[in-house]
């Protein structure tokens, strides 16, 4: 028998098989139990030791070379319809993908979180306060009796009620009540700051009637205008991340305080955009108002039931969504309350910019 | 506070600059809000002699001028005025200058085809006053070529914010005395002749209100003629930003401005018998100056005669009793009014005034003789007369004040250490007196200084606050130590969690419109209502967070949103006790509209529904360590909620932590909105706090040895049954083995009975040291159908 031509017929036809079902029966037809090399495998026992000597490794070699085509054939149709596949498989990825939304933190509750993180690495806790006071607490503790012209000053929203001791109800026009709170509630030493929302009957382009402010109050012993300087270009250069911040103290006057201070920081007009730093006296540079703060009056510390001669100390007010204007480069207060998404998504913050002394507490644009 | 420089230079011997007196005033506590410089506005005029005058040749009310500038060449200019001829002095606005009046920048043009190289102005071009008839014509030798503001001789005029504490420095003298302390020049004393007068005063002048006004004293002028005031003290006036009247208003005003004292001139035809102070009586009326009528009350103080009241005392004349061109006699008062009554009386009328700005921050009390000799003066001097004795009824407060000092407080509250000569000369200089114990006596004219800490202020603004060194806060050692609450931590991170869960966080009003807060206000006993809100949109203060954020989606809604996620974190006002207000944090979201857009791959849009914000209130509610395990789904979300389909999240019964759902198409309506709203309100204040102190180490945990295994309990019952119900019981049917139980099919219709539902339940069981054996899930399984049997489910079979 010719195996060597059986061989060349069965790879031909290996060869040949276009799928993996022809090929298959073609495995069943050579190398199955009937199939035919397998048939002569069956031979090899009947044959005589010499035969077997010399057609054995003929019919070995035929079975091997048989099996091998059949082996690559089968890798090389499963590549090729796995190739037909994918190539069916083929998407347009240039679609867009499932969209999640993406929300955002207000930049008023940003910055509070900002002074919040500065404020106590200098030792500052942050305390609370009605914003619904009474007359007591909003004005008279704080040295602005009832006749005083400064109650003028304050456009005040009343409610027509009065508390149970007879004192009238009121918007806090400003954080300071919580000074008298705080110092009645815990006593001195104190190192508060104080934010929230403060409310004055005024509305203009810059003026919003509900706006929010953060008060600072150290009480101690010792404490002079000198801490109050170091504590507010402390926290300025901390919050805008600036070291050439200059401050200028002016005298001014709040019943509260005294002396007052009036704060200017220097600033250059930079694309447009106030930016802080440098000397409001240099060249190209101006001078902008930015807080009221003072030593706190003797009257306010004996309201807040401490000994004045032992305790004293300096109080400080400022304005948030204006701070937070000056950083983060917004023009309109209004549009801070407004509640429209593009605003928001546009000036809010991703909920993982949390701010932290040792990345800056700033968010970065 | 207006004033100009040279009425500064009145009271001030100074060679200072505008540019240094007012970084003085500044560094001294006197803001200046800004300093006008006449001669900036006028910068590009000049003094311009027309040297020929030509009819243009295209237009007949125009001429083409040639004008020296004193360049030497010759400006060709088309000018519009009658009164333009050859030899005219005038002023030219050359190109680039800007005009005045009109704020408009002149450029060289061509008017009708002739070349126009600039603009001879009119009075009122130039904002010197209302001649538009021509142009300005100077006399004859004014010199050609000269910038026209130094010719006027431009002075400038500082607007400076005077503290309500410092009534001295509400009149020139006043400003010019702490500039002087600040050692920018000599303060003048103030020259003044006192005139003892030739008769008796005529009028009886007296106080029967001796509280509000205890003294008041007067004199009467006869003889008098009340023209226009001179020119220089019309230009002071203007300075000042007042109009001129009369020469006798004029004066008043004058020493008002001049020196903080306020008084009042009365027209004597029109006074009958005597004036004296007196309590208003209720009901009087009074017509003011203003020419607006005042109703007093018996808490006001006025000024009166037997016929009637001529003045609300200290804020406002009468306009019976007013000066006039034809007043010959007139009654000049100069009195002390208490400031309390003065501010008190000024609200009640709602009416502000020059005087009442003064006297309710307290004039000087040891002043009234020498403002009268001043007002005697210069009436004398500018309208002539004949002056009659003073008559003083009443005696001002004394305001005499010793405040115990001493010099180490400056460095002790000022920090700022300050020599002790240098803060005896600052006080001496602004008119404090003091002993050799540094006790400090007080000028009459300081109200506002009661204490040592006012001295500091006295001697630290006149130093230089500026010059403060600042000086660190003591540190306590190490790191900064935690300071936030556990409410200010939960309100952190609530917020964040809420953001990044898709949610935008706005702020809004804390006030709405009242029928809005009425619609949220339910069982807080009232809402807090403004008495004086600014406007009908701001009244109420907000009893929930949703109203706000709804208001805010319909203006999304109204400008092309199709989609929203809101939130806001924030207080909400109720009713506390003892008539205080109870103010609650909370955190309300809206998701209203889109949640997803349609697409490619999804199809429709779909809207949010009320599973949505129930997702929302279990995860937040989750992030603010509640025990959503534990919770409740009840209903009474509010009558804001859809009613079938809304809920509460409770602990327990009573407390509950969240509401949650599709808002009532009422509200939806009467917001205006027309897209479905779910909504989710989070009571913060209702979260129970983690007990103990807080500790870091989890509790022990070992990852169960052998795989979970599930299995699938399909169960027929009531259509009503809550499926939550049913959930949690096969939950707890077996706690030793079933870990988790999740709803996977809610199915009603073909094969389930009508009035029942078909619930699909895959439970997961977890095998603890070997595994399940037929037997022992068939026990557990028999458990669950067991105890699901209670609520009346059977197995599907």
């Amino acid at each position: 028998m010719d195996y060597a031509a059986t061989g060349e017929q069965a790879l031909a036809r290996i060869a040949a098989a276009t799928d993996l079902d022809s090929l298959e029966k073609l495995r069943v037809e050579f190398l199955g139990k009937q199939g035919s090399i397998s048939g002569l495998l069956k031979t090899l026992g009947a044959m005589s030791p010499d035969e077997r000597q010399t057609t054995g490794p003929k019919i070995h070699a035929l079975r091997e070379s048989v099996t091998e085509a059949l082996t690559a054939r089968k890798a090389g149709l499963e590549q090729a319809a796995l190739d037909a596949r994918l190539a069916a498989e083929n998407i347009d990825l240039s679609l867009p993908a499932p969209e999640a939304p993406r929300g955002s933190i207000h930049p008023v509750s940003q910055v509070l979180d900002e002074l919040a993180e500065i404020f106590a690495d200098m030792g500052f806790a942050v305390a609370t306060g009605p914003e619904i006071e009474d007359d007591w607490h909003n004005f008279t503790a704080l040295n602005i009796p009832e006749s005083h012209p400064a109650r003028a000053m304050h456009d005040t929203f009343y409610f027509p009620d009065k508390d149970a001791e007879g004192r009238a109800m009121l918007l806090r026009t400003h954080t300071s009540p919580v000074q008298i709170r705080s110092m009645l509630r815990d006593g001195a030493p104190i190192r508060i700051i104080a934010p929230g929302r403060v409310y004055r009957s005024d509305s203009d382009a810059t003026h919003t009637p509900m706006f929010h402010q953060v008060e600072g109050l150290v009480i101690d012993k010792g404490i002079h205008l000198g801490h109050l300087k170091w504590t507010l270009e402390t926290f300025l250069k901390a919050f805008f991340e600036r070291d050439d911040i200059v401050l200028r103290l002016r005298p001014s006057y709040f019943p509260f305080t005294e002396p007052s201070v009036e704060v200017d920081v220097g600033f250059a007009i930079q694309n447009g955009k106030r930016v802080l730093g440098g000397s409001g006296d240099a060249p190209g540079h101006g001078w902008m108002e930015l807080l009221g703060s003072g030593m706190v009056n003797r009257k306010v510390i004996a309201a807040g039931g401490l000994d004045p001669d032992e305790w004293q100390g300096f109080a400080f007010g400022i304005g948030v969504d204006r701070i937070a204007m000056l950083k983060y480069g917004m023009d309109d207060l209004r549009a801070f309350f407004d509640g429209d998404v593009r605003w928001l998504q546009h000036y809010g913050f991703s909920p993982l910019d949390v701010p932290t002394l040792s990345a800056g507490v700033g968010a970065a644009a | 506070m207006k004033f100009s420089l040279s009425w500064l230079k009145d009271h001030l011997d100074t060679t200072a600059s505008a540019e240094e007196i007012a970084a003085t005033l500044n560094a001294i506590g006197l803001e200046v809000e800004g300093v006008e410089n006449p001669a900036e506005k006028l910068a590009g005029f000049r003094i311009a002699k027309v040297l020929t005058a030509e009819r243009h040749p295209n237009a007949d009310k125009l001429q083409v001028l040639s004008v020296d500038t004193g360049d030497g060449q010759p400006l060709q200019v088309v000018c519009g005025a009658p009164n333009a001829r050859a030899g005219l002095m005038g002023v030219l606005g050359l190109p680039g200058a800007v005009v005045p009046a009109g704020g408009f920048e002149l450029k060289k043009s061509a008017i009708r085809g002739v070349e126009s190289n600039g603009m001879m102005c009119s009075s009122r071009e130039l904002d010197l006053g209302d001649d538009h008839a021509g142009i300005i014509e100077l006399p004859a030798d004014a010199p050609v070529g000269m910038a026209f503001a130094d010719y006027q001789g431009a002075d400038p005029v500082f607007d400076v914010a005077i503290t309500p504490n410092r009534p001295d420095c509400m009149g020139v003298y006043g400003i010019a005395r702490d500039l002087a302390a600040a050692g920018l020049g000599t303060l003048k004393p103030i020259a003044v002749q006192s005139v003892n007068g030739s008769f008796d005063c005529p009028t009886e002048i007296r106080t029967d209100d001796p509280e509000g006004c205890p003294a008041f004293y007067g004199r009467v002028i006869r003889g008098v003629s009340n023209g226009a005031s001179p020119e220089w003290m019309q230009a002071r006036l203007k300075s000042a930003g007042q109009r001129p009247i009369s020469a006798l208003v004029d004066i008043t005003n004058y020493v008002m401005l001049s020196f903080g004292r306020p008084a009042h001139a009365y027209d004597l035809a029109q006074l009958t018998g005597a004036i004296f102070a007196r309590r208003a009586q209720d009901g009087e009326h009074v017509l003011a100056l203003n020419g607006k009528e005042y109703a007093l009350d018996a808490g006001m103080t006025v000024i009166a005669d037997e016929a009637g009241v001529h003045d609300i005392a200290g804020i406002m004349g009468g306009e019976h009793s007013g000066c006039s061109e034809t007043t010959t006699d007139v009654l000049l008062e100069v009195a002390y009014f208490d400031p309390v009554r003065i501010g008190d009386t000024g609200r009640k009328l709602n009416l502000t005034s020059d005087a009442r700005q003064r006297f309710e921050r307290g004039v000087d009390p040891a002043f009234l003789d020498k403002g009268l000799d001043l007002l005697t003066q210069l009436i004398l001097e500018i309208c002539g007369g004949e002056v009659s004795r003073v008559v003083r009824a009443g005696t001002p407060p004394s305001g005499a004040k010793v405040v115990p000092y001493h010099p180490s407080l400056a460095l002790q509250l000022g920090g700022v250490a300050i020599a002790d000569e240098a803060q005896k000369a600052t006080l001496a200089a602004l008119g404090f007196g003091m002993d050799a114990r540094w006790n400090v006596i007080v000028p009459s004219w300081r109200p506002d200084v009661d204490g040592a800490a006012d001295i500091v202020e006295e001697v630290v603004r006149i130093h230089g606050i500026d010059n403060v060194e600042s000086v660190p806060l003591p540190r306590t050692d190490g790191v900064a130590r935690p300071t936030a609450t556990p409410s200010q931590k939960l309100e952190r991170r609530l917020r964040r969690a809420a953001a990044a869960r898709g949610l935008n966080e706005a702020v809004t009003w804390s006030f709405l419109p009242e029928a809005e807060a009425e619609a949220f206000a339910e069982g807080n006993g009232g809402l807090w209502v403004l008495a004086n809100p600014i406007s009908e949109d701001m009244k109420a203060m907000r009893p929930s967070l949703l109203p706000g954020l709804l208001a805010a989606s319909r203006r999304n809604l109204d400008r092309g949103a199709s989609g929203l996620r809101l939130f806001e974190l924030g207080r909400r006002y109720l009713r506390g006790d003892k008539g205080h207000s109870d103010e609650r944090l909370t955190l309300g979201a809206v998701l209203a509209g889109e949640k997803t857009p349609r697409g490619w791959a999804s199809g429709k849009a779909q809207v949010f529904d009320a599973y949505d914000a129930k997702a929302e209130a279990l995860a937040l509610l989750a992030e603010a360590g509640a025990p959503v395990d534990n919770l409740q789904v009840m209903a009474e979300a509010g009558a804001q909620f859809h009613p079938g389909q809304s809920a509460t999240l409770r602990l327990g019964p009573k407390t509950v932590l969240a509401r949650f759902g599709m808002l009532h198409p009422a509200i939806l309506k009467a917001f205006d909105i027309d897209v479905p709203v779910a909504a989710v309100e989070l009571f913060l204040d209702a979260i129970p706090a983690k007990r103990g102190a807080p500790t870091f180490a989890r509790a022990a945990y070992a990852t169960p040895p052998l795989q979970a295994v599930t299995r699938d309990f399909a169960f027929l019952v009531d259509a009503a049954l809550p499926a939550g119900d049913l959930v949690r019981t096969v939950r707890g049917a077996d706690k030793a083995n079933v870990v988790a139980a999740r709803l996977f099919d809610d199915f009603r219709g073909q094969g389930v009975p009508d009035g029942q539902k078909s619930l699909a339940i895959e439970v997961t069981l977890q095998p603890g040291e070997k595994s399940y054996d037929e037997a022992e899930l068939k026990a557990i399984a028999e458990k669950i159908t067991a105890a699901a049997a209670k609520l009346g489910a059977v197995l599907r079979g």
